[in-house]
């Protein structure tokens, strides 16, 4: 009996049993079932990490383990699929991750979502969303990860429109499924291409397959990796497919906090850490996830700059984020990319969890020019957040986002000049949007209506937000120790791409200084700057926009990629369809339908002539019948 | 003997005036006597075939007749005492109520 099976079953079990009575529940056993649990599937993580942290317990063996086959999912043929879990240090730490920052969502949740009628299906689906990204990060297969994978696809959608009589809202889940889906068909050919040729979906056997077989730089392995890379860029929000997630804040408060921190846009990342074996040598791919990865950061902070919405400055900063684990993937920084993604998941849900508390506080609103000095009101919320400001920002030493930020910048530098550049010039711009967030919204003058009369959270909401404050900063201080534990998994199978397992408990050399050095200068220009045009001298960035008029246009109309893409892709898809539905729907498929139809009408109205309801007209045709039967007998 | 041939032109004529009842006349108990005709003329044709070949089951099927015969005037009487009290005539030309 392997435990850590019990790790999706909790969750899974909750959303079944929520789903089917949890309308007949009350809202604290619904939030109990719910909370609890997630907090069990914690437990059991946090009891794999004590094993492996040396404390031995009974029934937890070492890392990685094997359920090996629970029952077969599928066997048709050639093809024959497991349903397995795997747990090693990656997966491990992701489930840490995914359970213990979603459990706090969930316990932050209770209070949030107090005033919500439809309060179970909230919940149903929060469990069906963890449990999906717990089968994806423990799937021992692809196949098995393609059901998360595509759970959480599922369960984005049922959340980012969870208020559907709101047009908007229902737009934007539709709008996250779609773009998903795209991804998905690219994912879905990746896992085609590797059966074909490897002839297994098993993770480890077609890392061996792939150590074994394939040279560096192989076409193959380079045409798998962009298929797959595709699916990611789906479910991470990189370029072209990151319109999505900002749109994702449609939801209610939390969920953005459980996409853009615990799950969902963690998995492309999770998942080419997995693959790494075959990323590093698929050394095409890797360039393009560099550039796409820095691309991303960079383009999603200029958008960041000039956002008023709260939560829409946050969604930007994911994507901007999540740009750099993909920046650290295309250098084969897999360790890296993980160690952002686990810094980032406490900092991102701390971040939006304590935007929803302001929005809590402010009765809905969400325009940050109608806030300002809120310091003084909510005291819990404002410390926090800005405890997560510095981790974003890669406060030097104390915060978390700056050892891994920084460890990112500095992999990205040994590879190429430019992409450092790239990324030190965003981790200005991140550190500058984010202090204009802090400021407008906690300092500076009050602009608040007065009709408005901020009040601080309940306590289930401000506790997770300081535990998570405190992972904000603390979560970094583990960086060598994790990097290694990471890297059992990662390079463990694997000596591809080695090289750096091993500099991590070095002294910090001259290079790393000057590198953290100019993080640190370009992230307090950015400080500097914000305090500047947002507390001192308030008018001064409407008249930076007057002055550059297109320039801020561009950057607050996003570059006008959504309408873009509306006019090179929805417009034309919708007006071929329609064009397809009035010719050949209604002019082929309807019409020829439809004759048929009036045929058979016809037909039977003059069939049913001969049924007059006159029995001697019956008798004629029985006397023809016979008649006719006897003459083919005397002819025949 | 009597000829085999000779108990076929009674059965024909038996029969025949029965289909021919049935187009001439529109009452409806006359037409069901003409069915009785008919029959009767298939059971006589039978009996004969039987008698001649010589083969039981000839006059086993005439069992079968008359008891389904005896079956069917039961049914059709019924029917007509029912259609009588609700039409107050037995014309088969005037009754089509299950014209399609």
């Amino acid at each position: 009996m392997e435990y850590f099976a019990l790790i999706p079953l909790f969750p899974g079990a909750s959303a079944l049993l929520l789903a089917l009575f949890g309308q007949r529940m009350s809202r604290s056993v619904v939030s109990a079932i719910a909370c609890v649990s997630v907090f069990f599937s914690f437990l059991i993580s946090v009891g794999y990490l004590a094993l492996t942290l040396g404390i031995a317990i009974p029934g937890f063996g070492a890392l990685p383990r094997d359920t090996g086959s629970l029952f077969t999912f599928i066997d048709a043929g050639g093809l024959h699929v497991d349903m397995a879990f795997r747990l090693d240090s990656l997966s491990l730490i992701m489930c840490l991750v995914v359970t213990g920052i979603g459990f706090l969502i969930h316990v932050y949740s209770t209070g949030y979502m107090h005033h919500e009628p439809d309060f179970a299906r909230y919940f149903t689906y929060l469990n069906l969303f963890t449990f999906s990204m717990l089968m994806l990060v423990l799937g021992a297969n692809l196949v098995v990860m393609f059901i998360g994978w595509e759970g959480v696809g599922l369960c984005s959608y049922l959340l980012i429109g969870f208020w559907y009589e709101k047009k908007s809202a229902s737009d934007a889940g539709k709008k996250a499924f779609i773009v998903n889906r795209i991804g998905d068909a690219g994912f879905l050919v990746g896992l085609m291409l590797l059966y074909t040729n490897f002839g297994t979906l098993d993770i480890q056997s077609i890392l061996s397959g792939v150590n074994e077989g394939y040279p560096v730089g192989s076409h193959l392995l380079n045409l798998i990796a962009v298929c797959l890379f595709i699916g990611a860029t789906g479910k991470s929000a990189q370029i072209p497919l990151y319109i999505w997630l900002p749109d994702a804040m449609e939801g209610p408060t939390p969920v953005s906090a459980l996409i853009h921190a615990a799950t969902m846009v963690t998995s492309g990342v999770y998942m080419i850490a997995r693959l790494g074996g075959l990323y590093s040598k698929a050394t095409l791919v890797l360039v393009l996830i560099a550039w796409i990865g820095a691309l991303t950061a960079f383009v999603a902070a200029s958008i960041g700059l000039v956002q008023n919405d709260i939560k829409r400055v946050l969604a930007y900063s994911t994507v901007s984020q999540l740009g750099y684990m993909f920046l650290a993937c295309g250098v084969a920084a897999y360790d890296a990319a993980v160690f952002h993604l686990y810094t980032h998941a406490f900092f991102k849900a701390l971040l939006f969890l304590g935007a929803g508390s302001v929005i809590h506080a402010m009765s809905g609103e969400q325009d940050i020019r109608k806030m300002g000095h809120l310091s003084k009101k909510l005291g819990i919320t404002t410390w926090t957040f800005v405890a997560a400001t510095l981790a974003i920002t890669g406060f030097p030493a104390i915060t978390s986002g700056f050892w891994s930020k920084d460890l990112i910048l500095e992999r990205a530098f040994e590879a190429n000049l430019w992409l450092w550049l790239v990324g030190i010039v965003t981790a200005g711009m991140t550190s500058f949007y984010m202090f204009r967030l802090v400021f407008m919204v906690f300092f500076g003058q009050s602009r608040v209506d007065p009709s408005v009369h901020p009040h601080e959270s309940p306590s289930s909401m401000t506790v997770p937000l300081m535990l998570l404050a405190v992972g904000s900063i603390a979560a970094g201080w583990v960086a060598t120790s994790l990097r290694r534990f990471l890297n059992l998994s990662i390079l463990g199978a694997h000596e591809v791409g080695g090289g750096h397992a091993e500099d991590a408990h070095a002294g910090w050399t001259m290079e790393q200084l000057y590198l953290a050095a100019a993080a640190f200068v370009v992230m307090f220009v950015g400080l500097m700057l914000a305090y500047h045009l947002y507390v001192k001298e308030t008018a001064l960035p409407q008249r930076i926009g007057e002055r550059w008029p297109r320039l801020y246009k561009l950057l607050f109309n996003k570059y006008f990629v959504d309408e873009i893409y509306g006019a090179a892709i929805v417009g034309p898809l919708v007006k071929g369809s329609d064009r397809v539905y009035k010719h050949f729907d209604l002019g082929v498929i309807d019409r020829t339908l439809d004759t048929i139809g009036a045929g058979a009408l016809e037909g039977g109205r003059i069939v049913s002539r001969l049924q007059t309801g006159n029995i001697k007209a019956y008798a004629t045709y029985i006397l023809a019948g016979a008649a006719f039967l006897t003459a083919l007998w005397v002819i025949g | 003997m009597i000829p085999l041939s000779w108990y076929l032109v009674v059965s024909a004529v038996l029969f025949t005036i029965g289909v021919v009842g049935i187009f001439f006349r529109r009452d409806l108990i006359t037409l069901f006597m003409c069915i009785e005709l008919q029959l009767n003329g298939v059971n006589l044709a039978l009996i004969a075939f039987s008698r001649y070949l010589p083969d039981i089951s000839g006059q086993i099927i005439v069992f079968f007749v008359i008891t389904v015969a005896a079956a069917e005037a039961a049914v059709g009487l019924a029917i007509m005492i029912a259609l009588f009290h609700h039409k107050e005539h037995l014309d088969s030309e005037r009754v089509n109520l299950m014209q399609g």
